[in-house]
Parts: structure tokens; sequence; C-alpha cells
């Protein structure tokens, strides 16, 4: 395949970007997405030029590094996958492909494609936890009976990577989402009920603090989430939240 | 409980609940508009009860219009913010993908909504307004000096979509409601924490609600036009 690219580039935090385009030759339609940008930045390093900096890792759709807002959408058109796990065999011979860093005024772009998404690391440093003794004398989780049901329902909570998917996708950059998952997948255990209160308040306040946007019910993050992290997650945040609200 | 409503979710919340109180009134102004084509003397009857019942004019009227402004308001503010959280825009960006253009335009819809509005305002409720609290003339009669001519109010309905123009007016106006009713009515359950096993049921709910109830709105003006006897 033949392909023109559309790349965000932009050398540093400061420096104001522009898209660039880019020609690719003799792409294989079985290679990843990634592959291909590692083919172009051996051709850009080959003639001496910079490469194109973009974020990864496990290259296995588990670790939630890669990003990119491929053709409009975060981790481009496919469904339930991250970039990594995205292949060329989704594009066509000739097809123009906009690559561009996940927007948010939250997610600051360091360089390129690579954005700063520590912030979600506050929002977990603010209450995405669960205190625990860990003095040699730790109760064995399985030892607490859960409901099956809370238990598959937490769970899927937990495959939350936090890429950022669902604020890049966001009209308003909202990351209520990726902080209902993490709520959520305390919220349904007896493990997370001591620390219930100030989990929702700490968390929602340190996301305010952020700069995220308001969720207005879109439900564009379900859709592109890689891992299909429900809105279900939303409405649950939305009743912890209250009622801690009227408790604390 | 301190600070609520400088949170997002207690903003979400807030919008939400006013949004509730809204599609509850718009109903309820539905049920008896549509007396007007089903018994003109039953909506003559209601619309002086609702028009001169103390409770009705001087503690649910204001609670509207505070429900009103407040909707407004956050919504304009919430709208915003939540632009000043994404200082750069996409080169591409396929929304169309994975929302509804309900869903990402609801501040269109409900500003033209507004502007609706204030149209309806003008037509109807400031001559109203005038009439009871300027003029004082509570009577609701077409001739207040003469017990025999009757109510006004369906009259007064009928005259007002005897100009095309306006029917036609009132036909956008409603169609943007349905817009914003398509995406408002599931997105206030969801904002209250209502995301269950009940959800899919009130997904067909919400349709026929965001389409029937302004589309119900249409037919009354229609009907009037077409019928009216001046």
């Amino acid at each position: 395949m033949n392909l023109t690219l559309k790349i965000w580039r932009q050398k540093g935090a400061n420096d104001k970007g522009k898209m660039v385009d880019y020609q690719i030759t003799d792409v294989s339609p079985d290679m990843s997405f990634l592959e291909m940008l590692d083919v172009l930045n051996s051709e850009l390093i080959t003639k001496g030029d910079e490469p194109v900096a973009f974020d990864h890792d496990c290259r296995e759709g588990i670790c939630g590094m890669c990003s990119l807002y491929i053709n409009g959408e975060a981790h481009g058109p496919d469904r339930g996958v991250t970039t990594c796990q995205l292949h060329m065999r989704k594009f066509k011979d000739g097809d123009t492909i906009y690559i561009e860093p996940f927007r948010a005024k939250a997610f600051p772009v360091i360089k390129d494609l690579v954005v700063d998404r520590s912030a979600f690391d506050r929002v977990q440093h603010a209450g995405g936890f669960v205190s625990v003794n860990t003095s040699g004398n730790t109760i064995d989780a399985n030892a607490i009976p859960i409901n099956k049901h809370d238990a598959d329902t937490a769970f899927d909570a937990a495959t939350c990577i936090g890429c950022g998917a669902c604020v890049a996708s966001c009209k308003n950059s909202s990351a209520m989402l990726f902080v209902s998952a993490k709520v959520s997948q305390f919220a349904l255990l007896p493990q997370g009920q001591v620390e219930a209160t100030d989990r929702v308040l700490n968390m929602v306040k340190q996301m305010d603090e952020e700069g995220f946007g308001n969720c207005t019910n879109t439900g564009a993050c379900e859709v592109e989430c890689p891992k299909g992290i429900s809105l279900e997650n939303i409405a649950r945040m939305n009743r912890e939240y209250l009622k801690a609200s009227f408790k604390g | 409980m301190s600070g609520i409503l400088n949170s997002s979710i207690g903003r979400k919340f807030a919008m939400a609940l006013s949004a509730l109180f809204l599609m509850v009134f718009i109903l309820q102004h539905f049920a008896i508009n549509i007396l007007s084509v089903l018994s003109p003397d039953t909506f003559n009857k209601a619309s002086h009860f609702m028009g001169t019942f103390w409770a009705v004019q001087y503690i649910l009227q204001a609670v509207l219009i505070l429900g009103v402004i407040f909707h407004f308001v956050m919504g304009f503010v919430l709208e915003i913010k939540n632009k000043s959280a994404r200082n750069v825009s996409y080169a591409k960006n396929n929304g169309n993908a994975n929302s509804s253009w309900m869903s990402r335009n609801m501040i269109w819809s409900g500003g033209f909504i507004l502007v609706f509005l204030v149209i309806h305002f003008i037509d109807f409720w400031i001559p109203e307004i005038n009439t009871k609290f300027v003029a004082g003339d509570m009577s609701g009669l077409i001739d207040p000096t003469n017990l025999e001519s009757g109510f006004r109010y369906h009259e007064e309905l009928v005259h007002k979509f005897e100009p095309i123009w306006r029917v036609a007016l009132y036909c956008v106006g409603f169609t943007f409601l349905a817009l914003h009713l398509l995406h408002g009515f599931g997105s206030a359950f969801q904002s209250v924490g209502a995301n269950n096993k009940y959800t899919i049921a009130l997904k067909g709910v919400s349709k026929v609600y965001s389409i029937g109830i302004p589309a119900g709105f249409i037919f009354i003006a229609l009907f009037h036009h077409f019928t009216g006897t001046h």
C-alpha cells in the first residue's frame, strides 16, 4: 500500500506545532499501525530527518501507553483495540491518514504525538486505591465472599488501562469514564467500602482541578474505549458522588 | 455537601434535575394544549384555571421561570468551560463515528429553543401578563363587560395561528426541541445515576416523548391554522 500521512509535528511543549505530510510506500497490510510508523521513522533517520516521537510500550494492548488520534478517532477506526493492535489492513492503498496526539488541555503535548497523561496518575493518587496493611498480616482477598455479578462488574471496570482515549474522544475532554471506572472497581467490592466516601470526593475534586471538561453523555468515550468500559460506570460514580456529598 | 454545585458532577446533576422538571412542564403544557383540539370548552376552563389560580401563577410560574433561566445559563456556562478544556482542536475529528449529532450539538439546539422561547413569550406570555396584571382583567372573558361573551383563550390561540409564518416558526422551534430532547431525555436520567436494567426501555420512552410531544405541538399549530374560523 502507498499512503499519505498527515502527522502532527511539534518540537517541544512550547512549540506551536503543525501538520506535516509524508509519503510512505510498500506498506504491508499485515503491519501494525505502530510498525508502519517504525518504518517511516527508519526512513526519516536514513534521510537525516527527526523521527516522529510517539508513545508505545507493550504493543499487546494492555499497558495503555500507545495513544494517537487516527483519522478523527482515538486508536483509529477499529473497535475494542489500542493503536498497537490496529493493523494496516484497515486502510486502503492511496488513503490519506491523519495522525494527531490526544488533545486536551489536561494532556499537554510533550513532543510530536507524545502527550503528558500524568493528570490520570494524580487522579489515581487522590483515591484510586484500597489501603492495605502490608506488614505481613495481609488478609487473602479471596477469603471474602463476593457476589459473582459484582465481582465481574468490578473486574470489567478494572480492565481500564488508563490510555486516555475517553478524554481524547470526548468533545468536552471529560475524564469521567476513566475516573468512574477507577471509582467503580472499588465501589462494587467490600474492600472498597471503608474509603468509599473520601475516594469519590477526592478523585472527582482532582479530576476537576486537572482541567478536564464536564461529561455531557454523548457516549463517544464508551464507543472509542479499547476496553469497552461502560457508561454505567459514570452513572455509578454520579450516585457514589451524591451519596458521599450528603454524607461528607 | 458544601460546594457540591462547584463540582463537575454537582453541576451535571443540577442540570439534569432542571431538565427533568422542564420535561414534566412540557408534558403538562401539551396535555392542556391538545384540549384546544379535542374540546375547546375544556381547554378554556383549564387555561382559565392555570391563568388565575394563585399557586400556579405565583409559585409554579416563578419556579418555572427560574428553572428555565437556570437551565439556559448553566448550559452556556458548561459549554464555555467544556470548550476551554481543549485548547487545540483536531485537524480531523470523526464525531459521527462515535456519537449522535444531537448529543454533540445540544448548545445549538438549546440556543435555537431559547430564540423560540423569546418569540413564544412575546406571542403569548407577555400579552397574558399584560391583560391580567397591567390592565387588571382577570375575568378571562372575550368581553370583560359581558359575561355571556365566553372565555377568550381558545379564540386567542386560533387567532395566533392564522399567519402561516408563525406556524412555520413554531414548526421549526419544535423541531429543535425534538432534537434537543432526543439526547436530553436519556442524558438527564444518566446524569442522576439511573443507568440500569430499565435503560433500554427508557430509550424507547425517550423516543416516544422526544418525537411525540413536539410533533403533537406542531399538529396543534397546523390544526388551528387550517381549521381556524377567522
